[in-house]
């Protein structure tokens, strides 16, 4: 039998996928095995290690050395270098922005250095597609000791105490929702497994379950001993190819050793999980729109109540979860509640992840403890802002949520801090905004998201977001008036209160924060008709400095449209009426003579 | 294949499995386990520093001492070699040369077991930079 001495992990995740990690893989089997050392080390794939910005990463061990943005061409080097002689490639390790060192070791990264790891505990570990990998992990163990030591009763008690709330927006007590779907009789209820995730910018549900499925798949069982279900279904969109073929195979290999499917390890409980695919829409993430997509009617939400607990999913008492909470369950059972409840802040309890995105330099994956502050996110963990920019906001919550701004930078983060500073937790996505975001643009772009993503069923969502946006657009083009302003203000505070559900009642919500924190931008696009960022077209012109320009002619000959004219060898000029300022000459100047006004 | 059919079925299976990803977890954590590192160059390979590693692997998971054993480059102790660092934790890295089996043996029982020097110790004639 092979006996190994090295384990390369390789990550196999979407992102590290698309800069061709599957034939770094190859390449790294093939030169080890060229070096007759198959039986020496094992290279395997993993789910993501979080750091997709410097992706893809090749981590080794036992000696804990984290590769970064490795390319098939570096296979044969790693295996040369590193796998024989036991030189680290140092080109490839890590660089520390702060002071251009090396660093092999992942603790040691400023990227990894905050984080615990609950949900993500066995992503980038484990090979998500062998269930043997993620039994030696402790997988089922807690299965096994709820259906063996344990009540439902008792159980949910200890999910209840642990004060774990939902992680995918709301933040309701999860043991506090078991108990009421509980408590409800029916010869048939449902576990639901909630996988629409829909934010911009986050991935964290995906991630979840292309590296660890198995944890999903236990924790739901779990859950379904709890409430007296004994099927399961998972509501994925049909977007997370990947993450749907995992989930397929680790559901097949569970059923062969007899973790899903009837009488489960010989306690008399049955329970089995199907796949349900999604077609994308924002709204489906929303319970009630997810449980009647399922049926198979329009993906549009209704009134609660009744609530999915008391009649769901074929008007069954049905419970609904997200990704992310289901993957803490075990680790609580097994760790105990108490152990849980003691990471995190007073009502927070645990851990959360966040995708960072943005003009963020450490793009990736992150999983923090409630409380940690946005300025160790964003400046420690998340390495500052790109090319040394000035921060200025970050939207949490997606389109629901809102924006913090610097003020914000030292308030802990959770689920009650985050809307009492008017934004909210969200499933988790981080977009963090620089000096040259416009704000105006930004809330343009969650309206345009929320006009599209609207299911159309009720009035304020459909033509009042519609209105939002127009109004939006009316600014950024520089016609809107102070009238303009009150109407929106009012507007959004309309909508929140009328629509439907979640998605309308919360689609105000980037428009409202940034007149809150950034009503002079406003101002400006109104008043002056500038736009402080320079990115709203409309209210940029482009000049050239006669001062500066020596009249090259580049600009000239360069503009798509013509709008520049003057003699060689004399200062040229734009004219602004046939500029459609796509910033071309701009980019051809030698001489910096072209500005923005 | 065989279906699990109680919670210590489970937990067997899960001590057997265990040895699979060993290497990975010791290795997120090497500071608390016994860190062993065999020089693997050119000259440690010829003198049968291959020998030593995997009796050293089998030797310490026979007798159940938890540790991380590395291969590294020539630490430049060619005239010794096949030669290995041992670091205990919290303690200084001690180098011992010219381990062979029988050698690497009697560090295992007294060295790593007993905390009990033997022969053949190289002393460590650099700093290294982290000192500096």
């Amino acid at each position: 039998m092979a006996k190994y001495k090295m384990h390369l992990l390789v990550c196999g995740g979407t992102g590290c996928r698309a800069s061709a990690s599957d034939s770094i893989i190859e390449k790294l089997k093939s030169e080890i095995t060229a070096k007759g050392l198959q039986d020496e080390v094992q290279v395997i794939m993993t789910g993501c290690f979080g750091f997709c910005e410097k992706g893809p990463i090749v981590k080794v061990l036992p000696d804990n050395t984290f590769y970064t943005q490795v390319k098939p061409e570096d296979a044969a080097e790693i295996v040369a270098e590193h796998v024989i002689k036991g030189r680290k490639v140092q080109r490839l390790l890590y660089v520390d922005p702060k002071n251009q060192e090396h660093i092999s070791d992942s603790k040691h990264m400023g990227f990894y250095r905050k984080q615990i790891r609950i949900a993500l505990r066995n992503c980038g570990f484990i090979n998500p597609e062998n269930i043997d990998e993620a039994i030696a992990r402790e997988a089922y163990q807690a299965l096994g000791k709820v259906l063996g030591e344990y009540t439902p009763a008792a159980t949910i008690d200890i999910i209840k105490k642990s004060g774990l709330r939902g992680r995918g927006g709301g933040g309701f007590p999860t043991g506090l929702k078991w108990e009421i779907a509980s408590k409800n009789k029916a010869d048939q209820k449902y576990v639901v497994c909630n996988a629409d995730e829909g934010d911009p910018g986050a991935f964290m549900d995906r991630s979840v379950l292309e590296g660890d499925p198995h944890t999903v798949l236990e924790a739901m069982a779990i859950c379904g001993y709890c409430i007296g279900a004994t099927q399961g279904l998972i509501y994925i969109r049909a977007e997370y190819p990947l993450a749907i073929k995992r989930l397929k195979i680790a559901i097949e290999q569970a059923h062969e050793y007899g973790l899903l499917g009837k009488n489960i390890m010989g306690s008399g409980f049955d329970f089995d999980i199907t796949l349900r695919y999604g077609a994308g829409a924002f709204v489906c993430g929303e319970e009630t729109a997810l449980i009647h997509s399922m049926e198979g009617l329009r993906g549009e939400p209704t009134n609660k109540p009744p609530f999915p607990a008391e009649s769901g999913y074929l008007n069954k008492p049905t419970n609904v979860n997200n990704v992310e909470t289901f993957a803490s369950v075990p680790v609580i059972i097994l760790k105990g509640a108490d152990w849980f409840s003691s990471i995190g802040t007073e009502k927070s309890k645990g851990t959360k992840v966040f995708a960072l995105a943005g003009k963020i330099n450490n793009v990736g994956l992150i999983e923090v403890p409630m409380g940690t502050t946005l300025r160790e996110v964003v400046f420690e963990i998340g390495g500052g802002i790109k090319n040394g920019k000035k921060f200025k906001a970050v939207q949490t919550g997606g389109p629901s949520g809102g924006c913090l701004t610097e003020k914000h930078l030292d308030t802990p983060i959770d689920f009650d801090n985050l809307i009492a500073v008017g934004s909210m937790m969200g499933s988790g996505g981080m977009i963090v905004m620089d000096e040259d975001d416009c704000m105006v643009s930004v809330a343009k772009f969650f309206l345009d998201f929320t006009v599209e993503e609207s299911c159309g069923k009720c009035a304020p969502c459909r033509i009042g977001n519609k209105r939002l946006y127009e109004l939006l657009d009316k600014i950024t083009k520089g016609e809107g008036t102070m009238e303009d302003l009150d109407r929106l203000q009012n507007l959004c505070k309309v909508v929140k209160d009328t629509a439907l559900c979640g998605l309308g009642q919360t689609s105000p919500n980037p428009i409202l924060s940034t007149m809150d924190n950034f009503y002079n931008e406003y101002l400006a696009h109104v008043n002056d008709k500038k736009c402080p960022a320079g990115q709203c077209k409309s209210l940029m012109q482009y000049v050239i400095d006669p001062e500066a320009c020596v009249g090259c002619t580049a600009c000239a000959r360069n503009c798509p449209v013509n709008a520049i004219s003057g003699e060689r060898k004399k200062p040229h000029l734009i004219d602004t009426a046939i500029c459609i300022k796509c910033g071309a000459c701009i980019e051809k100047c030698k001489f910096n003579a072209i500005s923005i006004k | 294949m065989a279906k699990i059919k109680s919670l210590d079925d489970l937990r067997k299976m899960k001590d057997n499995l265990q040895s699979k990803i060993n290497l990975r977890e010791k290795g997120e954590d090497p500071s608390s386990h016994v860190q062993i590192k065999v020089a693997m160059a050119t000259c440690g390979i010829a003198s049968g520093a291959k020998t030593v590693m995997e009796f050293m692997m089998e030797e310490l998971e026979k007798r159940g001492i938890d540790s991380v054993i590395t291969q590294t480059g020539c630490m430049g102790y060619c005239y010794a070699e096949p030669t290995i660092e041992v670091t205990m934790p919290g303690k200084e890295p001690v180098v011992f040369g010219y381990v062979d089996t029988k050698k690497a043996d009697e560090i295992i029982e007294k060295y790593i077991k007993n905390n009990e020097l033997v022969d053949g110790i190289i002393p460590m004639n650099y700093e290294t930079i982290d000192k500096k």
